[in-house]
């Protein structure tokens, strides 16, 4: 919460302090004509002079046009530096996730990630809001409020002001009880948008094996907490406005009583009490406001510190600087690496390969036996544990991650299909030309369903690509790899839903018209690999054979009965 | 309306609670009358008698207050529950298509974000708008009672803020509804964007992405901006009508005090029923804010509890009871949108226990069969009977619990591997699950996990690959007991040799059961009693396995490309 305080609010400051002296100058104006209104009736009545009444009644109505100006003037203002701050800090905290590691992603989660983005950068923005609103007009009239009474009658002035401990104390008190219970609110809130989201994407399962009941209960159970918690939460706070009712009218009843005593003593005045009277309802309002204002910056520090925990992140792959070694015969290197993502077991160790320039390497392996992990290293996406990757000679770690990823086309396995055009999608934001995404679409073969859109390659995909086949979506993915014509070419089991003959074509393709690219394939069929100019074979995080696939058939059980299984067997 | 005896109840203790606290301006009055006399002839006995009572009066109030709060707030959490209850039964009720074209974030920000709005509106409005009537006509009647003459000003002041008030509203309207749709549409593309935000990294699309992320929340922040723009002038403009009643309260009531007609006491009553009567109308202004946005959110509530639910079960569909697994197709048609057929004219006829295949090229409608099977989509024309019966005679409950499936798309939730095992068999012993997962060789490395079946599988990932839930999915159907089953690219994530050692297992799987099966590796299912080649909507080859080959078409060349 500081941080959000005096980070982001910091270049409002100024205007913030406009606001404040509109508000001020607002506020000070309503205080203002109650204090009219007692000098009316204390000492303009008496001199029975109707023009002087008729003079402080303008005064009045000439405050109130100035307080409302103001007032606008101070709300717009407030209403402005939220919106703008709010702008910043989620603009800040957008572009921290755009950037997070793998390895800090799996440590937020993704959901959480987006429910800081969404739910608390919106309960921030309306705290900045309600803050100014409130937070500048209610101690304003407060402590106006109580030198103005000061002015008019110290002794009753004095009454208020010992009511005002009490209050405090019933303030911090309930605020200490209901910050954890409201983090605690927050934190059910999580796992109730988690069931949501994993629902709305298993929709198909839960349809299919008639669970829905079933998922209705689990829903309703965490529901039922959600609910329970803000109840509690809520009830706790629900006290603090009932509490400084009492508080301040026993006060001014106190004031009635001492009041009198004052008058009859001659020491006060009947239109002092009256006045006093009406500044007690202006100071019950600030109080409440007051403790309105806890309850949303309870709420909000909660989210704020949910915003920050992320914004404090560490960039963990900083670009190391290191002397490039001499000329390698490889363009591409793998040298004795290990990675292991807990630190414990490693699920990849002392894998070593080297590849030429526009080579192709097929790697084919089990499933958890590590293949997606060498390419999560080789992209650094983590770093290895253990020996050295470099491209071109350069160690990976002492390349710019920019200028590292600019050598990439890379089509994930189960890749991301956004909501845009075929052609946006293909593109996605690199500026690249018209003529290359059109190659692209042709050598990922994906022109002839393309073409049989009623849009073309303008044709407007859906959620996650849902209004294409399996296949489609893996060859749009394959044209967004081909598109910027990489140096290398990674495809991380991205042609297992096509069918063979699309699968043969397309590496014709890619043989034909991009020669000078290195390309790594990640398979499970041997027919898509076994062309390659080397094929490493994985297990268990481990090479177990790596060469030709005439040679690996002759030298590696494992890859003999892989291809024996695809080529011959049956079901 | 299931609170109307809470709601009543809750308006009584307005009512109560806000008499009560009407009735202290009275007695202060009259106290101030006590006091009016003057230096020395104060009269202490009245003083004291109706301070006392305003003690009184002012705790009772407060007491019913809290009450009060507590009250509307168990109704209001209750009126929320009840209606996220609603909205995610309403969307498990809604047909696949529903998720295709709406973004998962704005759907989460209409059960999380709008619910809330609307309930917390609904809430302090309810309490405020009820207890804004008892202070506003009480306070009234009680000034009338003071002085008639002086309540004529509000006959000028009272109509101008409605004026006011009614034309800020209509301003602000639009703009309220602007706000949610903004607050949505980020929402939708902020979980997009994190989804993909990986593959964004890679393409070095930070920047890129930021930038469009720039736009959505410029565009959010501003339509917060405009709706307050307005909103904050609703505030000040009542204060203003307010204080101007005042100061012309002063005025004639000093006129009046001359003229003998009011006492101190009165006027000092009068002033403080004045600012109470004009107390609710200020908050009437906030409370108009937020029924704004209470209502725009509330129009997208309701608009996602208006869309069309699956077409219900009704009484004289039949239970799918002892299912042998005969399915008919005749002449289905069907397309997702009507410029492209998918299935344009199929028949076919599978017996029980009949291993059926589907192959073709990508996009030539194979997943859209078992859409239509399942009845996640309606058939255009054309009927489809299981066991003789026709599928929309059929519950659809009873229909989907005759198939078990193994989708590509793997589904794994927030939970326990055991829990995720069981999801389609809830009674299953620890003996059978073991046995499934031993069948689908996930058994081993299940063990290795640290907290073996008990293991919670979440976002968070211990890292398990896409094959390894694939094997889930398989054991997970594997301990269902349909009758038929549909394997849809079920292996395409597994490994060939995995795939291998768990065949024995699909057989077993397969056993006695109709199946579907879509596979690209044709090796899986050279074996099936049926395949259909399918392409661009029709089938153009059927037959065996050898049956084809021989015939050299199409599905020889699918075939021929393995070797290439």
């Amino acid at each position: 919460m500081k941080r959000i305080m005096t980070e982001y609010l910091r270049p409002f400051y100024r205007r913030m302090a406009f606001g404040v002296f509109f508000k001020f100058t607002g506020s000070i104006m309503d205080l203002f004509i109650p204090y009219i209104l007692a000098y009316i009736i204390d000492s303009v009545i008496p001199l029975n002079d109707k023009n002087q009444i008729y003079y402080w009644g303008g005064m009045m109505v000439i405050c109130a046009i100035i307080g409302m100006v103001f007032n606008i003037v101070a709300n717009r203002m407030a209403a402005r530096v939220a919106s703008d701050a709010t702008e910043v800090i989620r603009h800040d905290l957008f572009s921290k996730v755009m950037v997070l590691s793998n390895h800090q992603m799996d440590a937020i989660t993704k959901p959480s990630v987006i429910s800081r983005l969404t739910t608390d950068t919106y309960n921030v923005h309306q705290m900045i809001i309600r803050i100014q609103r409130l937070g500048v007009r209610a101690p304003i009239m407060l402590i106006g409020g109580i030198i103005v009474t000061m002015t008019l009658d110290p002794v009753l002035a004095m009454v208020l002001i010992g009511i005002m401990p009490i209050m405090v104390v019933i303030i911090i008190l309930v605020s200490k009880k209901s910050i954890p219970l409201f983090g605690g609110f927050q934190q059910a809130i999580d796992g109730f948008v988690r069931l949501v989201r994993e629902d709305i994407n298993g929709i198909r399962v839960i349809k299919a094996l008639s669970k829905t009941d079933y998922e209705k209960e689990r829903f309703d159970a965490i529901n039922a907490e959600v609910v329970n918690r803000e109840k509690k939460a809520r009830m706790t706070v629900a006290v603090i406005q009932p509490a400084m009712n009492v508080c301040l009218n026993l006060g001014l009843v106190c004031v009635v009583v001492v009041g009198a005593y004052g008058v009859n003593n001659g020491t006060s005045e009947v239109g002092k009490i009256l006045a006093f009277m009406t500044y007690f309802t202006i100071i019950l309002q600030a109080v409440l406001a007051i403790s309105r204002i806890f309850e949303v910056w309870t709420k909000a520090t909660a989210s704020a510190d949910r915003i920050v925990r992320v914004l404090d992140v560490d960039d963990s792959l900083e670009v190391q600087v290191m002397e490039e070694k001499t000329k390698k015969p490889f363009y591409l290197e793998f040298e004795d690496v290990t990675f292991s993502y807990n630190k414990e077991e490693p699920n990849l160790s002392n894998i070593s390969f080297g590849l030429k320039k526009g080579e192709t390497l097929g790697i084919i392996g089990e499933t958890g036996s590590g293949k997606s992990t060498l390419l999560n290293l080789l992209l650094r996406l983590y770093d290895a544990d253990a020996g050295t990757i470099s491209i071109d000679g350069r160690n990976i770690k002492s390349i710019n991650p920019r200028e590292l990823h600019k050598k990439f086309g890379v089509a994930f396995q189960n890749d991301i299909i956004f909501e845009a055009t075929i052609n946006e999608n293909i593109n996605l934001g690199r500026n690249l030309s018209d003529e290359a995404i059109k190659e692209a679409i042709i050598s990922a073969g994906a022109k002839e369903f393309v073409d049989e859109k009623s849009d073309k390659s303008e044709e407007q995909l859906t959620i996650k690509g849902a209004n294409l086949s399996g296949g489609q979506k893996q060859r749009i993915l394959i044209a967004r790899a081909l598109a910027s014509r990489p140096e290398i070419l990674v495809l991380d089991d991205s042609s297992s839903a096509l069918d063979y003959k699309t699968d043969a074509a397309f590496r014709k393709a890619i043989k034909e018209n991009f020669e000078d690219t290195t390309i790594i394939i990640v398979a499970q069929r041997v027919s898509s690999i076994r062309h390659a100019d080397h094929i490493l074979v994985l297990e268990n995080g481990m090479a177990i054979g790596y060469g030709k696939h005439k040679h690996l058939i002759k030298t590696c059980e494992v890859y003999r009965e892989i291809n024996h299984s695809q080529m011959g067997g049956v079901l | 309306m299931r609170y109307k005896w809470r709601l009543l109840l809750a308006i009584v203790l307005t009512i109560g609670s806000n008499l009560l606290a009407l009735v202290g301006p009275l007695l202060s009055g009259y106290a101030i009358d006590a006091i009016e006399l003057g230096f020395g002839k104060v009269n202490f006995n009245q003083v004291f008698y109706y301070a006392f009572w305003m003690v009184i009066f002012y705790i009772t109030s407060a007491g019913l207050t809290y009450i009060l709060e507590v009250l509307m707030i168990t109704v209001s959490r209750k009126v929320t529950y009840a209606m996220r209850k609603d909205v995610f039964n309403k969307l498990l009720d809604l047909p696949i298509g529903y998720f295709d074209v709406h973004q998962t974030g704005d759907v989460i920000s209409r059960i999380t974000y709008d619910i809330d709005t609307i309930n917390s509106s609904l809430s302090n409005d309810l309490i405020q708008v009820s207890s804004a009537v008892i202070t506003v006509l009480g306070s009234f009647l009680m000034m009338l009672a003071i002085s008639p003459k002086l309540v004529l000003i509000f006959v000028f002041t009272v109509p101008i803020s409605i004026v006011m008030s009614k034309y800020l509203v209509k301003k602000t309207r639009p703009l309220f509804g602007r706000r949610s749709r903004k607050m949505g549409e980020l929402n939708g593309f902020v979980e997009e964007m994190v989804s993909g935000q990986k593959t964004l990294r890679i393409y070095d699309q930070e920047e890129n992405t930021i930038n469009k992320f720039n736009v959505k929340n410029k565009e959010a922040v501003e339509a917060y901006y405009n709706a307050e723009y307005y909103g904050s002038m609703i505030f000040p403009t009542i204060n203003l009508i307010n204080n101007v009643s005042l100061a012309c309260i002063s005025v004639f009531g000093s006129l009046l005090y001359l003229a003998g007609e009011m006492t101190i006491g009165q006027i000092s009553s009068f002033v403080l029923y004045s600012r109470k009567f004009s107390g609710p109308i200020n908050e009437m202004a906030n409370i108009m804010n937020d029924l704004q946005s209470a209502l725009a959110a509330a129009e997208r509530v309701f608009a996602l509890l208006d869309e069309l639910p699956e077409a219900e079960d009704t009484e004289e569909m039949a239970e799918l009871k002892t299912v042998k697994g005969n399915i008919i197709l005749e002449n289905v048609r069907f397309s997702y949108d009507a410029n492209q057929v998918i299935i344009r004219d199929l028949s076919l006829q599978v017996e029980a226990g009949k291993l059926v295949a589907i192959v073709g090229p990508t996009g030539a409608g194979k997943t859209t069969i078992i859409n239509l099977l399942m009845r996640f989509y309606d058939v255009e024309s054309g009927n489809i009977y299981v066991d003789g019966n026709e599928v929309h005679e059929l519950t659809r409950d009873s229909l989907r619990k005759a198939f078990a499936m193994v989708l590509q798309d793997t589904w794994i939730f927030h939970g326990s591997i055991y829990e995720n095992l069981t999801y389609g068999k809830e009674n299953a012993t620890m003996e059978e699950v073991v046995k499934a997962a031993k069948a689908a060789r996930i058994h081993s490395f299940i063990e290795h996990l640290p907290n073996g079946y008990e293991t919670i599988l979440s976002d968070a990932g211990t890292p398990i690959s896409k094959g390894q839930e694939q094997l889930l999915t398989i054991a997970r159907a594997m301990l269902m007991d349909a009758k038929m089953l549909i394997l849809d690219e079920a292996t395409s994530n597994v490994d060939t040799r995995t795939e291998k050692k768990i065949q024995e297992a699909m057989r077993h799987l397969m056993k006695n059961k109709t199946c579907f099966v879509i596979a690209h590796r044709l090796s899986t299912i050279q074996n099936a009693d049926l395949i259909l080649v399918v392409d661009r909507g029709d089938v153009v080859e059927r037959g065996t396995h050898e049956v084809l080959m021989e015939k050299a078409g199409m599905y020889w060349q699918l075939y021929q490309a393995q070797f290439d």
